[in-house]
């Protein structure tokens, strides 16, 4: 038997057992220490210095990285350390945005709170504020330098959970700042929208973009029918903002006060989950039956869909087709809605209720976007919406519960269980496994694929078949696996992706938790939820079944293909960052070498000059136009070229000579015959 | 190639045989300070000159035998730059200062054709007025005790066999063939070597850590990151003797048991980078580098990392994200570097200076490293001295030494802002650069080592020392420093990057007449939060030169506070000025440099300064032809 060790913390002695420091075993005496970057999903940083305690014999340290060891006598409250924590709140304070009564954050600023926590009365020092540019550039996120602590948590949660590190530090000193690369704008770097940054960030300078204005305008429209959809992760958390327990499910509290808000149909996103089981399960049987792009990955999460897009071009096609509960939903008001109630697509004003940040760069893809018009107009976060029910003044705790509108409000639990990691899989399997069979099956039968694991696998026999599937959350969890199935170390039949911890009840949308406990109860309300509904298999939907046999005919049907099906495409992982070297006029062509880390490498600096070289020895320059482009995403097969329209991998002069001159020769042609 | 200690005895040998031959030695001095002054002109030149007067130059010692002839070669830096560029006749050993190009034909017919001394290029005593025929005769040099520098000045630091010649490489080879790597920790253990970088935390030790820490790879790291402002020990022996640091890092890498490491050295160093890679270009060669070195069964590889100049990668966990790549920001420590350093594995990161000295502590042996130096700092320490004293540069004393034997016996004496001789001038000291203190008249008979320094609230840090003259406003000085590190924080740990910040824009408030007697509460106040709660050393010490100056010159801080009143005079915004109504011939050059207009005067009448409108920026001072501005207390 070890010897049990234990460390004194103010007086009281505390066993250590699991914890890897001290802040988690000041924690576990009830004293909640002060801090900004420790977060037990990330990395240690150290370097907001409020979580220092005194260690007797050792002096100040911080607890966030300091080992136990046994005997510690441990001190969090004496003069000294208030003292600090008092100037180390002053001193962000002093550097800080003071716009407090109209930042979004509001309630939430964990600055706010523990200034007032410390009694923190006055600010001895001065004011230090720079101003900085605001990046509302992107869909998802706004960006306010100016009210940024510099804690990391941002930077560490796009690098270590999502792998994906669209922003970091940058300059030195009181000039460090945390960036986009290059300095760029957000949306023209690789952040995939998921808003896990905004999450962490304690103070506003992160925030998810507000679309509630907007959303006002529409209700306010006579001419306007606003049609909403509510995501199943919202229902279970959107309480918090009202004192209720998380996981505490207000479905119907929810559809009430979008009527009273003014909402002219409230549906549920869960009826086209629904839809989405029975299109998706369909197109994996056809492909497991091809033997085409296996394995199948979902499609629902917009983070993870443009996490592919920019990283692995060679599994976009693996990217299931079916358009997202969302967009399908979008579709289908804009198309079948409209209709019904004798209006025109542009007067139906679409308001998805999302969980999600990524969800409103979804909803501004072109691939959702026809002649100007949106399928889906706008989206609201889960917090939007509660703060437009505090604004109306409605008292949410107190509403009688009212139920969604049909045919689009009716859904079974499968649809439900999507905002769960691992509830695509399980709803699909409750279809799949019927499907193939031809016999029913118990709906609780696939509860494996549940889990609070970021990385989930199970084997199912379906009929004579073996399957074997993936749960992923969190897109540093799906970047291992895509790697292992690149090497051939691991084979899947079934993918599921979602890009934030726990799937969507851990989503950015969310009102704002740091405790990973609060996601966990939403999780069992989902699937509480999932028991308290009548039907639990998307295929015993009845109004589902009454869409395909009423207007979209065929399961993956020409009609189902138009209105439920997308593609996607590669995607440079920073846009807009071509450079021209040679202007030529506007009937020549264009040639772009690819000057990206690996084709840089690759040697495409000299390519460049040669291709310069031989274009003004040959005098081509004023009908090529010579570029550097940033990435075309295929850093294997480089030095990569892009001439005309034709892209050259593995490229050299001769490969390039030869094209150049081939296009050349075509453009003359055209020309004369123009001329 | 297998390199044993019989190879290395080889080498030594043609090295010396090929050099008995040459009957005269030059050697000019190719430190950064005299190739700024013209060194490599002049080394041109005695080619050229020596070749014209019908004698054999010799560029390159080559084994096959020579005919007779004179060496013309290149040194590291010796010193004393400002007398540079330093010129040495061997066998004589004449040493001439100041040589120009010019000078070079006159030396070569009066020295070397004539055997005559030139004395009007030798250094003069400026106490006895006599002129100096070599280092045992000038005051600085006379002083030093030069045990790591020792070679440095002497050898050629691009030759390898050079270095071998005078011992270079035997402690090395020793280390690998002859002892186990926990004999050479403790060797070093035991002579009580500490590391010269700022901590003194003693290096043996430090290796044995990490010699315990089982691992499939480990690291040594030389770190040459010297960022001090005014300080260039370091770069002294990188490029005056690399080889010795490239011996010390096998060394290091034999005890810890690595087989890789790094030489960290700034980008702004380009001699030191060129001759640093030199070295270890040719110890490769030489088999001293690379597999089986000296014919052991050990290998190691060495490379060259160049750092960008942020003052924060001397760090050791800044460093080691540099070197992996990534932005040179300090991680909190547990875990050390010895337990998970570079790319997750245990490595021991060592000063140049530290590194410099292992071989020869080896070599030496215990008595003999610890005859210098005190009980616990054994030793010696190298210092870069400037300030307002007479002789400025690089020095070399031995742990124990007094800063009155430096500022007044090597350093010759204080001196006044322009340069003067100033007796009863000293007012203080900044030992160790921005992160060190402040030391006083008290503390002149102070013998220097690591732990008495730490007593008085300063550290001998990495060894910069800025003499400062009674002239010198201390609390300018402070804020000097203050914005060094402010500028140089990496911007990670809140106390530091803000703490640094506001303590600048109080110390400016004081300087520029805004501090009220509760400015100086809140500094002292952030300054010791600053000391206590930043992430890693740059932001711990900090606020050093601040509490250091407080501690020993309050008076001056409250003068400025309480009577709005530099007692130097200095700080300019403090200063009242006025016209010598007696002095001003009414020139009107004043009114009409007067930016704001607040001096007024007909011509021929003496003029007036209006004090309401006076922005204090000095100019009237500076253009005034008959010093009838003055400026000083109201």
């Amino acid at each position: 038997m070890s010897e049990e060790r234990y460390v004194t913390i103010d007086n009281k002695t505390i066993l250590i057992e699991e914890e890897g420091n001290l802040l988690e075993l000041v924690r576990k005496a009830n004293i909640e220490l002060p801090t900004f970057c420790y977060h037990s999903e990330l990395s240690v940083y150290g370097s907001c210095r409020l979580c220092m305690v005194e260690i007797e014999g050792l002096g100040l340290v911080p607890a966030c990285s300091t080992p136990p060891a046994m005997g510690m006598k441990v001190r969090t409250n004496t003069e000294e350390i208030r003292k600090m924590r008092k100037i180390i709140v002053e001193l962000l304070l002093a550097n800080h945005n003071q716009d407090c009564p109209t930042c979004q954050k509001g309630s939430t600023c964990q600055l706010q709170a523990l200034a007032r926590r410390l009694g923190v009365s006055k600010v001895r020092f001065k004011k230090q504020n720079r101003e900085l540019p605001l990046d509302d550039s992107s869909p998802s996120l706004v960006r306010d330098p100016n009210k940024c602590v510099l804690c990391g948590d941002c930077v560490r949660i796009c690098s270590e959970v999502q792998s994906v590190g669209a922003i970091d530090f940058a300059y030195r000193g009181a000039h460090t700042v945390v960036i986009p690369s290059f300095g760029k704008e957000l949306d023209k770097v690789e952040c995939i929208n998921c808003g896990q940054c905004a999450r962490v960030c304690p103070t506003g300078a992160l925030m998810p973009k507000s679309e509630i204005e907007e959303v006002w305008k529409a209700i306010y429209d006579p001419n306007k029918v606003v049609v909403g959809q509510v995501a199943p992760a919202v229902r279970v958390a959107l309480g918090e903002m009202f004192g209720l327990e998380p996981g505490v499910t207000t479905t119907g509290q929810i559809a009430a006060a979008l009527k009273a808000i003014g909402f002219d149909k409230i549906f549920d996103t869960s009826f086209s989950a629904d839809l989405t089981v029975i299109e998706e399960s369909n197109e994996f049987i056809n492909r497991i039956q091809k033997n085409e792009n296996i394995p199948q990955f979902t499609s629902c999460c917009p983070a993870w869909v443009k996490f592919v897009e920019q990283y692995y071009p060679e599994f976009v096609n693996h990217l299931s087709t079916c358009r997202s509960p969302q967009q399908m939903f979008g579709a289908l008001a804009k198309e079948i809605l409209a209709n019904d109630l004798g209006i025109g697509p542009e007067d139906v004003v679409v308001v998805s209720i999302m969980p999600c940040t990524a969800k409103k760069f979804e909803a501004k893809r072109p691939e959702f976007n026809h002649n100007g018009m949106r399928d889906v107009d706008n989206v609201l976060t889960t917090q939007e919406l509660g703060r437009m029910i505090e604004e109306a003044g409605i008292n949410f705790r107190e509403l009688e519960p009212e139920s969604f509108h049909l045919p689009f409000g009716f859904k079974t639990g499968a649809g439900v269980i999507f905002g769960n990691s691992g509830g695509v899989s399980e709803a699909a399997l409750r279809y799949i496994t019927e499907k193939i069979t031809g016999e029913k099956r118990d709906s609780y039968e696939f509860t494996t694929v549940r889990g609070d694991n970021g990385m989930r696998e199970a084997t199912l026999t379906v009929g004579s078949k073996d399957f074997s599937l993936a749960v992923v959350n969190g897109l540093g969890n799906a970047r291992n696996l895509l790697e292992r199935i690149k090497s051939g170390d691991v084979h899947y039949d079934f993918v599921e992706v979602m890009a934030c911890p726990g799937g969507c009840v851990g989503g950015a949308g969310q009102p704002v938790y740091s405790n990973p406990s609060i996601r966990h109860k939403r999780t069992k309300g989902i699937y509480e939820n999932d028991r308290m509904l009548e039907l639990h298999k998307s295929q015993d939907n009845p109004y589902v079944t009454e869409l395909y046999s009423s207007y979209l005919g065929d399961i993956g049907g020409e009609k189902a293909h138009h209105l439920l099906h997308t593609s996607y495409k590669t995607r440079k992982r920073i846009s807009d960052e071509d450079m021209t070297f040679s202007s030529g006029d506007d009937q020549g062509f264009e040639v772009n070498v690819c000057f990206g880390t690996g084709c840089f490498l690759k040697g495409s600096q000299k390519l460049l000059r040669d291709i310069l070289e031989y274009i003004r020895s040959n005098g081509l320059h004023s009908s090529v136009k010579v570029g550097a482009s940033f990435c075309f995403e295929t850093c294997d097969r480089g030095p990569v070229v892009k001439i005309g329209d034709k892209i050259i991998e593995h490229c050299t002069l001769d490969k390039a000579r030869e094209a150049i001159e081939g296009m050349a020769t075509s453009t003359l042609k055209e020309v004369q015959r123009n001329a | 190639m297998n390199l044993t200690l019989m190879g290395l005895n080889k080498i030594k040998e043609d090295y010396l045989a090929a050099q008995t031959v040459l009957a005269r030695r030059i050697i000019v001095c190719a430190g950064t300070g005299c190739i700024v002054n013209g060194s490599m002109k002049v080394y041109e030149e005695f080619v050229r000159c020596i070749k014209d007067s019908g004698l054999n130059a010799v560029v390159e010692l080559k084994k096959e035998k020579e005919e007779d002839g004179v060496f013309v070669s290149k040194s590291g830096c010796q010193g004393f730059c400002q007398i540079g560029p330093l010129v040495t006749i061997l066998p004589e050993n004449i040493l001439y200062t100041k040589v120009r190009p010019d000078d070079v034909q006159d030396i070569v017919e009066t020295t070397l054709i004539r055997g005559e001394l030139l004395n009007r290029i030798l250094y003069v005593d400026p106490d006895t007025k006599k002129p100096c025929k070599n280092q045992s005769e000038i005051p600085f040099y006379r002083k030093q005790q030069r045990f790591v520098l020792a070679n440095c000045g002497v050898i050629d630091p691009e030759d390898l066999r050079e270095y071998v010649a005078h011992g270079g490489y035997v402690s090395a080879a020793k280390a690998c063939l002859e002892m186990t790597p926990l004999e050479v920790c403790k060797r070093i253990g035991d002579a009580g070597v500490r590391g010269r970088g700022g901590g003194g935390f003693p290096t043996g030790k430090k290796w044995e850590m990490a010699l315990q820490t089982e691992s499939d790879k480990k690291y040594v790291i030389c770190n040459g990151d010297e960022g001090d402002p005014g300080a260039f020990m370091d770069m002294g022996v990188m490029e005056g003797n690399p080889h010795s640091v490239v011996e010390g890092l096998i060394i290091a890498a034999r005890a810890i048991g690595a087989d890789e490491g790094y030489v960290y050295v700034r980008a702004e160093y380009p001699l030191a980078v060129k001759r640093i890679r030199k070295a270890i270009q040719d110890a490769y060669k030489a088999g001293m580098l690379g597999r089986q070195i000296f014919g052991s069964s050990y290998n190691f590889d060495l490379h060259v990392m160049e750092g960008a100049g942020a003052f924060v990668c001397g760090e050791e966990t800044a460093m080691i994200a540099s070197i992996e790549g990534r932005r040179g920001m300090p991680s909190p420590k547990p875990p050390f570097p010895s337990q998970r350093g570079l790319w997750g594995k245990p490595t021991v990161i060592n000063n140049v200076e530290t590194l410099s000295n292992i071989p020869l502590v080896l070599a030496a042996g215990l008595d003999q490293y610890r005859s210098l130096g005190t009980h616990k700092s054994p030793g010696t320490k190298t210092f870069a001295v400037t300030g307002h004293v007479a002789n400025t540069g690089l020095i070399e004393m031995p742990f124990g030494s007094t800063l009155r034997e430096i500022v007044f016996h090597v350093a010759g004496g204080m001196t006044s802002d322009d340069g003067k001789p100033m007796n009863d001038g000293f007012k203080a000291v900044q030992i160790g650069g921005p992160s060190g203190g402040c030391l006083t008249r008290d503390h002149l008979d102070l013998p220097l080592d690591f732990d008495s320094l730490k007593q008085v609230g300063a550290m001998i840090g990495s060894g910069g020392l800025v003499v400062m003259n009674k002239n010198t406003c201390m609390v300018s000085v402070a804020r000097f420093f203050m914005r060094f590190t402010q500028e140089e924080s990496c911007g990670k740990c809140v106390l530091c990057r803000e703490g640094t910040k506001q303590m600048l824009s109080l110390l400016d408030d004081i300087i520029e007449g805004r501090a009220t007697e509760e400015t100086l509460t809140i500094l002292e106040d952030l300054a010791i939060a600053v000391q206590k709660g930043s992430l890693c050393g740059l932001g711990k010490t900090a606020p050093n030169p601040v509490l250091s100056t407080l501690r020993y010159f309050r008076d001056e801080y409250e003068a400025h506070v309480k009577h709005k009143y530099c007692p130097t005079g200095k700080c300019k915004k403090l200063t009242k000025f006025w016209i010598d109504e007696n002095l001003c011939r009414g020139c009107t050059l004043c009114v009409t440099k007067c930016a704001i207009g607040a001096i007024m005067g007909e011509k021929g009448q003496p003029h007036k300064i209006n004090q309401m409108l006076c922005r204090k920026c000095g100019t009237c001072i500076e253009v005034c032809k008959f010093q009838a501005i003055k400026g000083g207390k109201s």
